[in-house]
């Protein structure tokens, strides 16, 4: 038996990739109204700098970023600012947002501007320019970009890994940017490895993907030390520290960076961002997304306005069938359930998947039984099973001495209980109780 | 948009495909084919034992338990185990008992299902051989008057059990190890041997054991562990001194190794979760059983056996917990929290 | 048998069990006599006097601890909010101080927002505590500030203060509950207060929407209108962050005048129990 690359332990959740893999890539019209809230990114919020009346360019800076670890937000459609308010944000709260009313009949084209050619500039001039772009990971961590390609003084990087998995069920988003855009990918991977400073780079692509490896392969560029490596399809692949182990056999230590160990890893979808940065000038305003589901009624993978609502991006495909019952973004192992489709898509929406009532877990929880699935499957090797019992117990200074900290929410433990314990659910809690022990302490 | 009632939960907002009530049921389904051949070579007693035990599992189990506690079939298991493991013609009451005190004493105390350290079945299999042990040893020979109930069966609680008219004959165990005579193999693959219900035929549990271990319902590395252990020794003993020591086919195919090895090592609560703690754990199964077999004053020793490394197993689990992603090998003293 | 054995068998363990406890009995006598620390024998009278439930509501680590501070009149006999007035003069008596002035101070629940008036947006399904609930998308419910209804609190309260009504609001009863704070931590959305029960001007709502937004979402939110500012005497109330925020430095000032406006019922006046009398639906008041 051929094994491809892949880390231990892990899930195998129906993919259901196909309802989407195979549709090229769409433009959504503009909506009406574009909602930006200030919060896109892992990090402070940005600072607006508009007025409610003030007439903006798609593409227009609105906010600024706020220090190092934070993003600019700019207009992703012509209109008027209508508000700088509350909003409803899709991580369940009311948060300050920019509110656009979209011109309508607005050819949308942006201003003019001077694009550099990126190889005339510096490693930190490039820094700047993607800080200034407002590019974040497009992975769903959404953690600012330029953070990662700025060369870090204490670290020495020997190796770029893209993170092409897309390990989570449904999402076609990386797939499709691979296949349609494969010389963005990598012109972005060039920038990248300028920045850094590193001649050797490594793709990861998950084996469900052949048309995305080919794709990538054929559009190589020989003059860099660059491999594709085909991985056994598994979930959470795409989880950073599993894609280290799967492709170079390293280790992330406990508490450290993938760059402790000589690593920095990027999404497909992100280096790709960064390529068209420097192609067309305009910063991050849009994203391909995958809206799917079988509560969908036409599926597709769309180029969407960042902050359009979900409503109107679900209309986009038909909207909802019957059978919806739980909108989540993201994929459906990590993403968040919805409960309002006035929010608005953000920088790091992965895509948007609509399942059914017959998908939504609705059963009964029983005992543990001590199966040890949750040991076999958890990818970190933790003991979920020993952990539920102390999360059941609020024992939570017990956890972290088990190592809770290493845990990533990835679900995989909830995922096979055949108990249903919603173990993740606890875990998560814990480490938010943990987190505001300390934060008092 | 005409919306549908939404739902938000928290991520994974996918399931997998088993669950507890899947699991357990299957199992119960699987035992069905034993129960088939038990009744196939002892009669209705068989039977009437099997539904005794199981009865005598579930009432408790519905009195005291969790509510809808025997709907998760785990006591039904409990209770067709345990009966597979009583000779045919035990009184009824007896079985009864057995079951009720088996998930009384062995689960409900430690607070049900998942909480309890020794296998249910197994500790009212032990308790009755405690209590009744002549009648726990009497075995009918199969076959024999397989139309009607064993007059045993009937006999009143806290009667002596009548002997007199039951034609017995020895287990497979009790002739190797008080007579010095061994069984053929093909008679104990095919179950034409006496013993308990479950004892007979060890192709056919092997076979039901066989489908559980393919759809992951039970973790095949604990039976192989046994499986090979036993093997094993009993091969190197045999070597050793081949007029006293069986060899390694006889010795994995009589008594309750190929029952207790497939379903009653692996019942998930009281058994390692750990990979690594599977091995060690029927490895340590094998040895018992053959050191009680060879050595010990018992024909059978599967049962205390399993009991005694059920007993381990929270020790098992602990050492054999891997390491932890991105944590140093050797961990000093931080792996004691 | 031997007949030596009759003496010594007694007669060596009997000296060696006696010899031991004879030199562990004159140890505890040295330790008692040179190691002794003195304490004032009022603490132990004191905390007896005392409820005994160590709910630290008067600041201390429990009630041993605030009797070492009653003696050492670091506090008074007021500060505990479980003494009755009686208790309360038998401790001060005891101890030859002043009683204090006793300011009873309880848990306030700043949502009115029960399952009619505030619905959910989505079903939750899931860990079925406010905490868990709120982490998921907030929990599902149209206003993001809103009480959750799941009885975080219900359930952290020692002292049966606490019940949940039918449709989903923590009612407390002032008689039962001891501000110890136990609610205010439990609470994910952060919608308890303890305050000083003579403080009866409340804005329950935490939303900080304003307007139809505030009002879509909760039938009785305060939609930041502004009334009850200018109606109440000046400077008890000021508009600020979506909410009326009320002054209690100038509480004395307050009166029932604030509340006589407001669209949404959203501020109180609270005499005792809080949502005591039935809320007016929706609209009602502007008609």
């Amino acid at each position: 038996m051929f094994a491809g690359l892949t880390f231990r332990h892990g899930v195998h959740p129906p993919e259901h990739k196909e309802l989407t893999a195979g549709i090229p890539i769409r433009r959504m019209p503009f909506p009406e109204e574009i909602v930006l809230p200030l919060s896109q990114h892992a990090g402070k919020p940005a600072r607006p700098l508009v007025a409610p009346g003030d007439r903006v360019e798609r593409g227009d800076l609105l906010a600024a970023f706020d220090g190092w670890i934070s993003s600019p937000v700019h207009a992703s459609a012509a209109g008027t600012v209508t508000a700088v308010d509350l909003a409803p944000h899709p991580d369940g709260s009311f948060s300050p947002a920019i509110h656009i009313a979209v011109e309508r009949w607005s050819a949308q084209t942006p201003r003019e501007r001077l694009v550099p050619e990126w190889e005339d500039l510096s490693p930190e001039e490039i820094v700047e320019a993607v800080r200034h772009a407002g590019v974040v990971g497009l992975g769903g961590a959404a953690f600012p970009t330029h953070v990662k390609l700025a060369r870090p003084p204490d670290a020495e990087i020997d190796v770029v890994i893209l993170n092409g998995c897309e390990c989570e069920p449904y999402l076609t988003t990386d797939h499709r940017t691979m296949v349609e855009y494969p010389d963005r990918v990598w012109s972005g991977l060039r920038i990248m490895m300028r920045c850094l400073g590193v001649a050797r780079a490594l793709v990861g692509i998950e084996r469900n993907k052949p048309d995305a490896i080919a794709a990538l392969e054929e559009r190589r560029p020989r003059d860099l030390d660059v491999s594709i490596l085909p991985l056994t399809v598994k979930y959470p692949q795409g989880a950073e520290k599993m894609l280290i182990k799967a492709v170079l056999g390293r280790e992330v230590p406990v508490g450290k960076l993938p760059l402790h160990c000589g690593v920095v890893v990027q999404n497909v979808a992100s280096v790709a961002t960064i390529a068209e940065v420097f192609e067309t000038g305009l910063p991050l305003i849009e994203r391909i997304m995958t809206v799917t589901g079988k509560g969908v009624r036409s599926p597709g993978n769309l180029i969407v306005p960042v902050g359009t609502r979900i409503r109107d991006v679900l209309d986009a495909c038909g909207g909802l069938t019957e059978g919806a019952r739980e909108i989540v973004l993201g994929g459906p192992m990590m993403g968040a359930a919805q409960p309002n489709l006035d929010a608005p898509v953000l920088k790091g929406t992965t895509g948007i998947v609509a399942l059914t009532a017959d998908e939504v877990r609705r059963r009964a929880s029983h005992p543990c039984i001590r199966c040890g699935s949750c040991l076999d499957a958890c990818p970190v090797f933790l003991d979920p099973q020993l952990l539920g019992r102390l999360a059941k117990a609020q024992r939570w200074d017990e956890m972290d001495g088990q190592h809770l900290g290493v845990c990533m929410l990835c679900g995989c433990c909830s995922y096979v209980c055949p108990s249903n314990i919603p173990l993740s659910q606890m875990f998560g809690m814990a480490k938010k109780a943990l987190r505001s022990q300390r934060s008092t302490a | 948009m005409n919306l549908p009632r939404l739902i938000v939960s928290a991520s994974p907002h996918l399931g997998g495909p088993v669950s507890t009530p899947t699991i357990m049921w299957n199992v119960v389904g699987s035992l069905l084919p034993i129960v088939a051949a038990s009744v196939w070579f002892f009669g209705p007693s068989a039977l009437a034992v099997l539904a005794a035990a199981t009865a005598g599992a579930l009432v408790p189990e519905r009195l005291f338990g969790r509510r809808g506690a025997p709907g998760d079939g785990s006591a039904v298991i409990t209770g067709l185990l345990l009966g597979l493991t009583l000779p045919p013609g035990l009184p009824l009451w007896m079985a009864f008992l057995g079951g009720a005190f088996g998930i009384v004493f062995g689960k409900l105390v430690f607070g049900g299902l998942g909480q309890n350290v020794f296998n249910p079945a197994l500790l009212g299999r032990a308790f009755l051989q405690a209590a009744f042990p002549v009648a726990l040893t009497t075995w009918p020979v199969p076959g024999q008057d397989a139309a009607a109930l064993l007059s045993t069966n009937l006999t009143a609680p806290l009667m002596s059990v009548d002997l007199a008219d039951t034609i017995t004959s020895a287990t497979p165990l009790g002739l190797m190890k008080f007579e010095g005579t061994l069984t053929d193999v093909p008679a104990l693959l095919f179950g034409t041997t006496g013993g308990c219900l479950g004892e007979t035929s060890a192709l056919l549990i092997l076979i039901c054991g066989g489908y559980l271990a393919l759809r992951r319902f039970l973790d095949w590395r604990i039976p192989v562990s046994i499986f090979a252990t036993v093997a094993v020794l009993a091969t190197a003993l045999h070597l050793v001194d081949g007029e006293r020591y069986p060899g390694a086919l006889f010795m994995l195919f009589s008594g309750g190794l190929v029952l207790g090895a497939m379903y009653m090592a692996t019942d998930m609560v009281t058994s390692p979760s750990t990979r690594r703690g599977a091995w060690i754990f029927g490895a340590g199964i094998g040895v018992l059983v053959v050191v009680i077999r060879l050595w010990g004053g018992l024909a059978e020793g599967v049962m205390y056996a399993i009991l005694l490394m059920n007993a381990l197993v929270p020790f098992i689990d602990r050492i054999t917990r891997p390491r932890v992603f991105g944590t140093v090998p050797t961990v000093p003293a931080e792996a004691r929290p | 048998m031997d007949d030596a054995v009759s003496l010594s068998t007694y007669l060596v363990p009997t000296l060696i069990l006696g010899g031991v406890g004879l030199t562990f009995g004159l140890l505890i006598a040295v330790a008692h006599r040179f190691l002794k620390v003195w304490e004032d024998p009022r603490i132990v009278e004191v905390a007896e006097m005392l409820p005994g439930s160590n709910c630290g509501a008067c600041g201390f680590a429990g009630c041993r601890a605030f009797a070492e501070g009653l003696v050492a009149e670091e506090s008074q006999p007021a500060g505990c909010t479980q003494l009755s007035a009686d208790d309360m003069e038998d401790v001060a008596s005891f101890l030859g101080v002043a009683a204090g002035e006793a300011v009873q101070r309880v848990a306030r629940l700043l949502c009115a927002g029960d399952a009619s008036v505030a619905p959910q947006q989505a079903e939750y399904l899931g860990l079925a505590t406010c905490a868990a609930a709120a982490a998921v998308a907030g929990g599902g419910k149209g206003c993001s500030w809103g009480c959750l209804g799941l009885a975080d609190c219900e359930v952290s309260c020692d002292y049966d203060a606490i019940h949940m009504d039918p449709l989903g609001l923590p009612h407390v009863t002032p008689e039962k509950c001891t501000a110890c704070n136990d609610c205010v931590e439990a609470c994910p959305k952060d919608l308890f207060v303890i305050m000083p029960v003579d403080q009866k001007l409340i804005v329950q709502c935490r939303s900080a929407l304003e307007g139809d937004l505030a009002e879509a979402i909760c039938s009785v939110a305060c939609t930041a209108c502004g009334k009850c500012a200018l109606d109440a005497a000046p400077g008890v109330i000021a508009m600020r962050g979506g909410l009326a925020v009320v002054d209690y430095d100038r509480n004395d000032l307050a009166g029932t005048e604030a509340i006589e406006r407001c669209p949404t019922g959203a501020i109180a006046w609270v005499e005792g129990t809080q949502f005591t009398t039935p809320r007016e639906p929706a609209g009602s008041a502007a008609g």
